[in-house]
């Protein structure tokens, strides 16, 4: 195969790994909360996409923003009802919540909305340069992860809001001490994250198959780009997003597909114990 | 106190095949299982207080390393043997690298190592059998006979991760594991050679999980990746613990043993929403039980009950007075 197709392919990959990471990533370094939810919220947010799209026929783009929202909503009630009170406890006990909370929820959509694969077909076509191919579905897929990650990080950086949630993450005394209400960024942020993982998996359903069985897969994918980029930046997800998915690209080419997500995982694990911080993340979030 | 209770609560399961049919032999079978897996993860988890996500990694590889050696002809006792002492150097040697992690990136290692451990398995199919599984040999005997030979040695897994939690909590080893959970650095400050006790409690946790998976192997005649290294069963053991009380001595069997009864009867009646409920359980067992069943204060509770209870009373006598 081309040395070009790999890496577009891994561009393509990243891409989308990094829109599925982004919002765990905000999770991690502002709450300080492993969120095993996030997996289910991206299925969801493709199941969303795909009964919405098969029922009433509208162009999946232009579901994607009420898809986020309604798993912003999820996210925001999930993290004010439950998490937020427990939300200084040890990671065990805040881990072992979420992974409850995802049992609830795989189970609600293992029951209504079964478990067979579903794909949005948009049949776009494919691009063609030479010898490298570009299904046109993958680009868009692409672009709108990319424009995503840079609302998000221009939301973060601009508004309000986004002041909020990087005060409370450097320092969350001192934050409420300047009148910011804490557990409502916490809810916020939290809701992001939900709504990132939606419009992820909106996307996903786009080009890939979706169905329960990949919830693990996704988290897996999201714990490893948020090792490999960093915590808590915007920037370090997009790294870490684009640096695994080339790195599954030129794996999956030399070694096999198979091994690629070991290849995956075991530098993630190195990486915790060389460089725990990431590629480029912000030092004392641990 | 708590060591009496246990040893009549292993001599009561002992006695199940006697009295009661192969059914209830195997939930008995499950009950000693999980009692052996949640008493090893309490010694990382409860006494040290380190968030492991690994069991399933200790338990998968100890299914796999028993499989493999009964398959080369090696007697079942022997391939259990070779099982928890493989476990335990593949923990020595992890422990020595990811306890340098602490909270949450200790938390993900940890569950990385399940994952890594399934994908080389399942990848490494010439050696393994890959996806398809490997079939272990099966013992001889009738079923009933080997349901209550894997339930004595079950048994005696849990009896011995007790004993080992007994002597651990009695000694210096316990002391500075207790002193590692409350502050690590200071700790290591006093004196605790922190990074031996934390490797000593790493390789307890997985030793016990690296028999009990070679036995289950034995026990069920076939195993396969997704089953044996599965993230439900890493993330149910802690629960099991912490629903009994972690860091107590006989919590984790406690907790093993409601758990257990609790799944199999929404098995039995709620196949469809069983995860669900399970789900609610943990949610409940966060915000209600922190401490888990046995730091609940039951005479607390009784007076409580008993004082709601004549307050009930009394006001229906009031209300039956004025009707009257």
């Amino acid at each position: 195969m081309d040395v070009f197709q790999i890496l577009l392919n891994g561009i393509v990959l990243g891409a989308l790994y990094a829109c599925i990471a982004i919002g765990f990533s905000l999770v991690w370094g502002v709450l300080n909360v492993i969120n095993m939810l996030h997996g289910s919220f991206i299925i969801l947010g493709g199941y969303l996409t795909y009964f919405a799209w098969h029922y009433t026929g509208i162009y999946p783009i232009i579901l994607l923003p009420f898809v986020a929202l309604a798993l912003f909503a999820l996210g925001y009630v999930l993290q004010h009802l439950f998490i937020n009170k427990v939300v200084t406890a040890p990671v065990l006990t805040t881990l072992t919540l979420t992974f409850g909370l995802d049992m609830i929820l795989y189970n609600l959509m293992t029951v209504f909305f079964t478990a067979t694969p579903r794909r949005v077909t948009l049949d776009l076509g494919t691009l063609s340069f030479g010898d490298v191919y570009l299904p046109i579905d993958r680009l868009l897929g692409m672009a709108l992860a990319l424009v995503l990650t840079a609302l998000l990080y221009l939301v973060m950086r601009g508004s309000r809001i986004g002041r909020a949630i990087v005060a409370v993450r450097m320092d969350r005394q001192a934050a409420a001490l300047m009148g910011i209400r804490v557990n409502q960024v916490y809810s916020i942020t939290f809701g992001i994250g939900a709504l990132m993982a939606g419009a992820a998996g909106a996307i996903f359903a786009m080009v890939f198959p979706v169905t329960t069985n990949l919830t693990g897969v996704f988290l897996g994918k999201a714990f490893v780009v948020c090792v490999i980029g960093g915590l808590g930046s915007v920037p370090g997800a997009l790294v870490g997003g684009l640096a695994l998915g080339l790195i599954e690209s030129v794996a999956g080419y030399t070694i096999g597909p198979q091994n690629a997500i070991t290849v995956g995982f075991l530098l993630m694990l190195f990486l915790l114990v060389v460089r725990p911080t990431g590629l480029i993340g912000v030092k004392g979030y641990e | 106190m708590s060591i009496a209770a246990v040893v009549a609560y292993t001599i009561a399961l002992a006695l199940i095949p006697q009295f009661a049919g192969n059914y209830e032999t195997r939930i008995a079978i499950s009950v000693a299982m999980f009692s052996a897996l949640a008493l090893s993860w309490n010694f990382i988890g409860g006494f040290t207080g380190y968030p492991s996500f690994s069991t399933a990694a200790f338990f998968g590889l100890g299914c796999y390393i028993g499989a493999l050696s009964q398959r080369a002809g090696l007697p079942a006792e022997a391939a259990w043997m070779i099982a928890t002492v493989g476990v335990a150097a593949f923990a020595a040697a992890l422990g020595a690298i990811i306890l340098r992690l602490k909270g949450h990136y200790f938390a993900i290692g940890s569950i990385a190592i399940v994952e890594v451990t399934r994908l080389i398995i399942s990848s490494w199919g010439s050696v393994t059998g890959g996806g398809d599984g490997l079939n272990v040999p099966l013992m001889t005997g009738t079923p009933d006979v080997v349901a209550a030979r894997i339930l004595y040695i079950m048994l005696a897994v849990m009896g011995g991760a007790f004993v080992a939690t007994v002597i651990v909590d009695r000694s210096r080893l316990g002391f500075g594991l207790r002193c590692i959970h409350q502050n690590e650095d200071a700790a290591d400050m006093v004196g605790v050679d922190t990074t031996r006790f934390k490797i000593a409690a790493f390789v307890l946790s997985a030793l016990f999980c690296g028999l009990v998976g070679a036995v289950y192997a034995s026990w069920v005649g076939y195993i396969d990746p997704t089953d044996s290294f599965s993230i439900l069963l890493t993330v149910k053991v802690p629960v099991m613990a912490l629903l009994g009380g972690a860091g107590t001595l006989a919590g984790p069997i406690v907790g093993a043993g409601v758990f257990v009864l609790l799944e199999e009867f929404f098995w039995a009646n709620f196949l469809q929403w069983n995860r669900a409920i399970l789900g609610i359980i943990i949610v409940f067992l966060i915000f209600f039980l922190p401490g888990g069943l046995l730091k609940i204060r039951y005479k607390n509770l009784l007076k409580k009950l008993s004082a709601n209870r004549s307050a009930d009373r009394s006001n229906t006598v009031s209300e039956g007075e004025a009707k009257g």
